[in-house]
């Protein structure tokens, strides 16, 4: 059973510029880097929010700069997942990437108020808005990507291949 | 039945493949080129070096470059810079670029020639999509692609949908590619071309400058673009000739390619374009500008900090003064173009005007150093981007616009028409 959750709701074109600015990026730790999600856009969300709370964005979610100090901030401040009306592409790839859950639903993102209880079961596809009393269906993931993210991200893939390569090499010197 | 042609994005991902591509199709291509830049490299390296990798897959197909925070601006940033200079010269990585030797990425890449015509290159950074004037698919990822691509040589794309974008007519004088680009961001809103590939072609394309042409499709991310391509012509040819450091492989879409949408563009009547805080599509044409005065004006970047640029802007300062208060930042946007500057005049020109002229690097454009903005006040940019927080305080004002409207304005205080400040007739 899905925990519910709060949630964050914003608007439209959430930039990266806004979700880490740009003075922060002399790091790479999302530890370093979570204390700051946010603060740009809403200054009470790094203090006032619980670990375990999704954001909830409108359309164009993560445009901007290819930072993926944006989605690490995220991870960083117990974000368990994003959900939008539609990313931005190098926001969502990222988040995909480093195995962050991001789903579309331009219902949710219509439907969802800043505060409401809400509760995502990603395996039924399907948002539950427990204040509202709704449902909202999320988009499927392409099969390639919902892969990658079971497996842990890309660094997971990468090293897996290199574990295969470097057997391969063993097993024929 | 007949087969529909492909666009230019997907010619090239085609070609590289040795097969037909569709738009939506996952592809895993091999790549010609990767970079990644100080704030985005030491992010990979890490990644590349956690997850085991011990080589890349081609030393001289890797490009690192320091470009953002140079010369380093903290400890921090210090720390950064030297964690990619380690990792370049462990794995002896052939387009490395420390400080001073090189400059912002994307001035820098096709300068050098680093980047050809019918490349597949990944970056880690989103302005990667520059190069797409040179008709390369070029696009920013961000650094656990950046390890991966390092690592393996490969990459993998939804090949993207396009819209085709055909300008008409004669540009009026002044009107230049950051006018045209600002405009069609306007039309079509900052997440108009959300995952697309952009194609600019038509009349008004083929007059324009390689500068030019790589100010519009570095700002295809503006639009949310993928890519932004240009069909190599005769001018891509001269641009490359010389220059390119592998031999160029010219691309053009099928005359029976299957477009998402078809945009005409009548530059004939358009105004040089001034974006408003804090979106890269609240342009609005000069002449509805009305009293914007200002605290800072900044040219430089990745966008619009070439050395066609600091000559428009050196040619309206030439014998006159910014205006008091205000300060004027220009910052060449590779050493290479510095050089030339300095050689040709150029910062002679600045300095007397009152200028401050520092050595190539992205500073002030993303808020990092060398002319952050403070609370409430307001800039006029040449770069790409006038997000809240952009350039420094949340509650700073960042206008965009081309070299000759900011070089204007700083000669009067207030975003300004350049045909103004030379007495001619604005038209
Ligand atoms: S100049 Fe600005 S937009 Fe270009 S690479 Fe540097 S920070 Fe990014």
């Amino acid at each position: 059973m899905a925990r519910a959750c709060i949630a964050w709701k914003y608007g439209d074109n959430v930039d990266t510029d806004v979700i880490i600015p740009a003075r922060y990026l002399v790091t790479g730790d999302p530890k370093e880097l979570g204390p700051h999600c946010l603060e740009g856009l809403d200054p009470t969300f790094p203090a006032g929010h619980q670990p375990g709370d999704i954001i909830v964005g409108g359309k164009n979610f993560g445009c901007g700069s290819s930072r993926e100090h944006a989605p690490l901030a995220i991870k960083g401040a117990g974000v368990p997942c994003v959900i939008a009306a539609s990313f931005a592409r190098i926001f969502f790839r990222n988040a995909i990437n480093i195995g962050l859950p991001v789903y579309e639903s331009p219902d949710a993102a219509a439907g969802i108020g800043m505060g409401d209880e809400i509760a995502v079961d990603a395996r039924a596809g399907t948002i539950v808005n427990r204040t509202r009393g709704e449902q909202y269906a999320i988009r499927p993931l392409p099969p390639f990507m919902q892969e990658l993210l079971d497996a842990g991200g890309l660094m997971a893939r990468l090293k897996r291949e290199l574990a295969q390569e470097r057997a391969a090499e063993g097993g024929n010197p | 039945m007949e087969r529909t042609g492909m666009t230019l994005a997907e010619k090239l991902l085609a070609a590289k493949l040795g097969r037909p591509v569709a738009a939506g199709e996952l592809v895993e291509v091999p790549v010609d080129l990767v970079m990644g830049n100080d704030i985005t490299a030491p992010v990979a390296i890490r990644a590349f070096e956690a997850a085991g990798a011990t080589r890349v897959f081609d030393p001289d197909r890797v490009a690192l470059v320091a470009s953002h925070f140079v010369p380093a601006r903290d400890v921090s940033s210090a720390n950064q810079t030297s964690t990619m200079r380690r990792f370049a010269l462990a794995h002896h990585i052939r387009h490395y670029y420390p400080e001073g030797s090189g400059g912002i990425e994307h001035t820098l890449l096709p300068e050098r020639g680093i980047v050809v015509s019918g490349d597949i290159v990944v970056g880690a950074d989103s302005h990667t999509c520059t190069y797409g004037a040179l008709g390369a698919f070029a696009t920013g990822v961000g650094s656990t692609d950046l390890a991966y691509a390092m690592a393996t040589g490969r990459t993998w794309f939804k090949v993207p949908e396009t819209t085709s974008f055909v300008y008409h007519g004669q540009r009026q004088p002044w009107v230049t590619g950051k006018d045209l680009i600002l405009h069609t961001i306007h039309l079509i809103g900052d997440d108009g071309a959300l995952y697309q590939s952009m194609e600019f072609s038509g009349h008004a394309i083929g007059e324009l400058s390689m500068e030019d042409r790589l100010t519009m499709a570095n700002m295809a991310i503006e639009a949310g673009g993928k890519v932004g391509l240009v069909t190599p012509d005769a001018v891509t040819e001269a641009y490359e000739r010389g220059r390119a450091l592998r031999p160029p492989r010219f691309l053009a879409p099928d005359p029976n390619a299957r477009y998402l949408a078809a945009i005409d563009v009548d530059v004939s009547r358009l105004e040089p374009q001034v974006a408003f805080p804090w979106l890269p599509s609240k342009t609005r044409p000069l002449s509805e500008v009305g009293d914007v005065p200002l605290d800072q004006v900044f040219i430089g970047s990745c966008t619009n900090g070439r050395l066609t640029d600091l000559r428009i802007a050196a040619r309206l300062l030439q014998g006159r003064r910014v205006a008091p208060n205000l300060r004027l930042v220009v910052i060449p946007a590779t050493q290479d173009v510095y050089l030339k500057a300095v050689q040709e005049g150029l910062v002679e020109v600045f300095v007397q005007a009152g200028a401050m002229v520092s050595a190539a690097t992205c500073g002030p454009c993303l808020g990092g150093h060398t002319g952050v903005l403070g609370a409430g006040e307001r800039c006029l940019s040449t770069s790409n981007r006038n997000y809240v927080g952009r350039m420094g305080d949340p509650t700073a004002e960042v206008y965009l616009a081309s070299p000759a409207v900011a070089a204007a304005s700083a000669v009067t205080g207030r975003i300004t028409h350049p045909a103004a400040i030379l007495g001619e007739e604005v038209a």
